[in-house]
């Protein structure tokens, strides 16, 4: 069967991540015309989105590993999705960067806390952190939430814990962060786009 | 966005203005190449520098960093006073007929209703007349001096060329250029599309900027039109979607809002969202606000939402006043704000005056940090010289630093700019121990309710009864949270023409709003996201690119919110009797024969109802029609008038000499103790504006060795007339001080910012570059915002970080 790059790409598009269907033997003619394969056959494609500006630029990320026990997924390219009607497979200095944010050595690794005073940071287990700060949350929520106001009026609110959110986490962490917080009775709540 | 990003294709003419996409928004910003290679459209960009968009501009005129009211306000008295506006458009589409109620007034820069003291309006007299028929009166024959449009010429008659020159500093010449060229754009078949940024929100008068520039589009016809419209390019790539959802002090999803202290009632909470028509035949769509709200709340708390308790109404906290970033870090700098969570989000290094935001941290009991990298906002407590210089010793503040999943580690749809919902897959483990954010949140409150649950504590029903349907509870998937928020059928739903006919059983998904009850029958937890996940599956994730009328739509591309509707309001594309205004781009018409209104965009409108019926395209207005008198909805005024930036180099606003309490915006917040934190022209002379480079995002890309390889260093940049004055050369070392700080970086001399005449002296702008931090791998630098002041737009507290006052010194 022969079909070009953008076919292939096409049928691809119908899975999640369309390179099993290359695993199966199936896969664009001149990509088999190769005299060395290209690492990126061997890799597998993922879609994503840039999280930068909000063009939404579409992303191709290319990792090696199959994902099983011992070959974990390891991130090695990314580039422009040239399906993408906005992007057309283009990126600008900051998206074509992107693979140096996933594997900057400044990624956070470990849940880590900095007692008062304290000049540095101690590794903690993320019980240790969920316990503290839950700890702290609700002791900061029972002393101070304002059932009523001076006038009497019902006003369930808590505004002595303050709460900001991200502007490129995804909805579904948005909207679960909302209710969270509305269900605490939170006000000082705001993200990115008041700033 | 009311357009998206490639329907900038299809405009004649693009103003980039109050922005800088070339750089800022580089691979959208290729679409307007495209405008002007395939279809011979202009450019013109109006900024205080020369940026890249203006490189590639036709016309490039220079402003004054906070002046751009004055500029466009100019426009709109040019477009009036020539006659060059789309008639049928403004006389049908929007509110020029409407006659005003007799009690409002205009006088010497402030409207009717001032308080000093208070710094805000009482807006009684801000309104139309409304008649016996409870309908707005109008005066078709647009002879009343109290009709709109003789009130908004009026209002802008003050704004001539020679007063624009005065306030922007533009020659009169070059606006004068611009105007004729926008004023093509009020043809039919013409079409202006505005695209601006964070270059209008981040000015004490944002709001009112963006609303001038609106107002021109409506004068020309250009909202609703293919390559027309009003272009907000957001600056995060899902600061919309988190706006959509509510993530702010006052709103709900979907922009519903929350109550305020007064609103005890339901009933009359919704009574005063759900709003009727105005005018005869209108559709007033939010009418339906109590489906959306109700649908949301059994969303949330599930069988706890019940009719008899109003659907947990009082479980909502209730406002006092807005809690916004600005109001809590005042709280937090006064001590009564004792806990913070950041979630992906710098605060130190994004609010304004880092002295104060410092300090503010430094009271906290608790801080918790969540984000895949390591933030200034995490480190605030630690000495990092120059940079940073405190002593952690004295800082009694628990700090928790969470490691959250990147894009690359996660599922899950993000919002663009022109309301996409694109949905997007993991594609490899986040490192040793990071956790997804969802998975974070649910953490913390799954520890916070068992500890209500055991010991109990204040109010704790909205905590215990929070929905959470999800298979592993401690790890909610993308995919049963988007699910939720697309909507779901809580009972069987039959036909209301057929109550035998099933069309959607209990525990199947929506198709869309339209389908949300306010019996408690639906749940939903954003309507308008609602059918992004229908029965047909992830519409988000869809990836068919065809573009079957070649206009840009792809509307099998991901879903746009509301409905999949590509263009808002594309009713107003068409005449009055349905046909479209520019027959070459038709986004719909009304169809006879299939009795709908069809096309290459799904209608913004009432599907089926025929051009007779006289429904106005601006369907969630209940008057069914724009409006130009923005009534009530602002905070200094139905017209947006211009003020002075805060820290500006008049003594006095030029259009109120004699007026001190119109010199800048009277309805904006200044919090008490920081008035004594502006600093005076006669101490800082010069203009400052902060701003991104291409190469750097905000403070994220300096983790980022590439970026931090092509943009190393801070710098500033300042003309070649200051750098003489100040005998500064490029490459040297500078200082620039304002009241609230200083910052050391490089001095870039450059042509692209000019020296501009206002008022009859010479006034010099610097540009600050805002990249900087003592995090990351590129070279250390100052927090720019060490300069910028505490005060935002008295709508929406934006800070005013694009125009304020320093001195610039050689080191």
């Amino acid at each position: 069967m022969h079909i070009n790059r953008r076919q292939f790409f096409k049928v691809c598009a119908a899975t999640v991540s369309g390179s099993s269907l290359a695993t199966l033997g199936f896969s664009p003619a001149n990509a088999l015309a190769e005299v060395r394969e290209f690492k990126l056959t061997r890799a597998t494609e993922t879609r994503n989105t840039c999280p930068y500006c909000s063009v939404g630029c579409g992303l191709l990320i290319y990792s090696l590993g199959d994902n099983s026990k011992n070959a974990p997924a390891e991130i090695i390219h990314i580039e422009g999705d040239p399906d993408h009607p906005v992007n057309r497979g283009t990126l600008c200095p900051k998206g074509a960067g992107l693979l140096d944010f996933v594997h900057s050595p400044n990624r956070l690794n470990y849940p880590e806390y900095r007692a008062p005073g304290s000049k540095e940071w101690q590794r903690i287990t993320w019980n240790e952190a969920f316990s503290r700060i839950a700890a702290l949350m609700k002791e900061d929520r029972d002393a101070h939430f304002i059932a009523q106001n001076d006038k009497g009026q019902t006003v369930n609110r808590w505004i002595s814990t303050g709460f900001l959110a991200a502007s490129a986490s995804s909805n579904e962490t948005g909207y679960l962060t909302q209710k969270i917080a509305r269900s605490l009775g939170m006000l000082a709540f705001d993200n990115q786009a008041r700033v | 966005m009311t357009n998206h990003w490639v329907d900038i294709k299809n405009a004649d003419l693009i103003l980039i203005m109050g922005g800088n996409a070339a750089e800022a928004h580089p691979c959208g910003f290729k679409w307007v190449t495209e405008a002007k290679a395939h279809r011979g459209a202009k450019l013109i960009v109006v900024d205080p520098r020369f940026t890249r968009s203006a490189s590639v501009a036709d016309v490039y005129a220079p402003l004054r960093a906070g002046t751009d009211i004055a500029f466009l306000g100019g426009v709109i008295n040019y477009l009036l006073a020539n006659d060059r506006i789309n008639h049928e458009y403004v006389k049908n589409y929007t509110d020029f007929t409407f006659m005003v109620k007799d009690d409002f007034g205009f006088d010497d820069g402030l409207f009717t209703g001032y308080d000093a003291e208070k710094r805000s309006y009482a807006k009684t007299s801000w309104g139309y007349q409304i008649g016996p028929d409870g309908y707005v009166v109008t005066d078709p024959t647009l002879a009343n001096p109290r009709c709109v449009y003789r009130m908004l010429k009026a209002h802008y008659a003050r704004y001539t060329p020679e007063m624009v020159a005065t306030i922007c500093g533009t020659p009169k010449e070059d606006f004068l250029k611009i105007c004729g060229m926008i004023a093509e754009a009020a043809a039919p078949d013409k079409a202006m599309t505005v695209m601006y940024a964070l270059g209008w929100t981040q000015h004490s008068q944002g709001s009112q900027m963006i609303r001038t520039a609106a107002m021109v589009q409506l004068l020309l016809g250009n909202i609703g039109v293919a390559g027309g419209g009003m272009n907000a390019l957001r600056g995060h790539s899902n600061i919309q979607g988190l706006t959509d959802l509510g993530l702010l002090s006052n709103l709900l999803p979907g922009y519903m809002t929350l109550p305020g202290d007064g609103e005890q009632d339901y009933q009359a909470y919704l009574g005063t969202r759900a709003l009727k028509p105005l005018r005869p035949g209108q559709l007033s769509y939010w009418q339906n606000y109590g489906k959306f709200f109700v649908s949301t709340m059994k969303a949330w708390f599930g069988d706890a939402a019940t009719a008899e308790n109003n659907w947990c109404y009082h479980w909502l906290p209730k406002l006092d006043k807005g809690y916004d970033i600005l109001q809590v870090f005042e709280n937090m700098h006064q001590g009564t704000v004792n806990g913070y969570i950041c979630q992906g989000f710098n605060p130190l290094a994004s609010a304004p005056c880092k002295v104060k935001v410092a300090g503010a941290l430094a009271r906290l009991k608790y801080l918790v940090v969540i984000d895949p990298l390591a933030t200034e906002t995490s480190e605030f407590w630690q000495n990092h010289g120059e940079y940073n210089d405190v002593d952690p010793t004295a800082i009694q503040t628990e700090v928790f630093r969470l490691p959250s999943t990147c894009f690359a580690e996660e599922d899950g749809s993000l919002v663009n700019s022109g309301r996409w919902l694109q949905w997007h897959w993991k594609a490899a483990d986040p490192p040793a121990e990071a956790k997804s954010d969802q998975a974070i949140m649910a953490g913390i409150f799954l520890t916070i309710r068992e500890l209500y649950r055991k010991n109990g504590g204040a109010f704790p029903e909205p905590i215990l009864n929070l929905t959470w349907k999800h298979r592993q509870p401690e790890e909610p998937s993308p995919e049963e949270l988007a699910r939720e928020f697309s909507g779901t059928a809580l009972k069987d739903q039959t036909d209301p023409k057929d109550p035998a006919k099933v069309l959607l059983k209990a525990g199947q998904q929506l198709n869309g709003f339209a389908e949300l009850k306010d019996d408690g029958s639906t749940a939903c937890g954003c309507w308008i996201f609602s059918g992004c996940w229908s029965e047909k599956g992830n519409l988000m994730a869809r990836r068919d690119n065809a573009d079957p009328y070649g206009i840009g739509q792809t509307l099998n591309w991901a879903f746009a919110w509301p409905a999949n509707r590509r263009i808002l309001y594309n009713r107003a594309s068409c005449t009055p009797d349905g046909k479209p205004f520019d027959p070459k781009r038709p986004l719909i018409a009304w169809n006879g024969a299939a009795g709908a209104w069809t096309g290459s965009d799904i209608p913004d409108y009432s599907a089926v109802s025929p051009p007779a019926n006289g429904m106005g395209p601006f369907i969630m207005n209940p008057e069914g029609v724009a409006r130009f008198f923005a009534l009530d909805k602002m905070a200094e005024g139905p017209f947006p008038e211009h003020y002075e930036p805060f820290e500006s180099p008049l003594a006095a606003n030029p259009l109120h000499p004699n007026n001190g309490k119109a010199r800048a915006n009277p309805a904006a917040r200044v919090f008490k103790g920081d008035w004594a934190s502006f600093g005076s022209a006669e101490e800082f002379p010069q203009v400052c504006t902060t701003y991104r480079l291409t190469e750097h995002f905000h403070f994220w890309t300096k983790h980022a060795i590439l970026d931090a390889i092509l943009q190393p260093e801070q710098f500033v940049e300042l003309g070649e007339d200051l750098a003489r004055k100040k005998g500064i050369r490029a490459g040297d070392s500078v200082r620039v001080r304002s009241k609230r700080g200083f910052i050391v970086a490089v001095a870039v001399v450059t042509k692209r910012i000019r020296t501009l005449e206002i008022a009859g002296r010479k006034v010099h702008t610097v540009g600050v570059p805002i990249h900087w931090g003592f995090m990351g791998m590129a070279k250390n630098g100052y927090i720019t915002n060490t300069l910028t002041p505490f005060v935002g737009d008295a709508n929406t507290q934006t800070p005013e970080f694009k125009s304020f006052l320093v001195a610039i010194e050689k080191v």
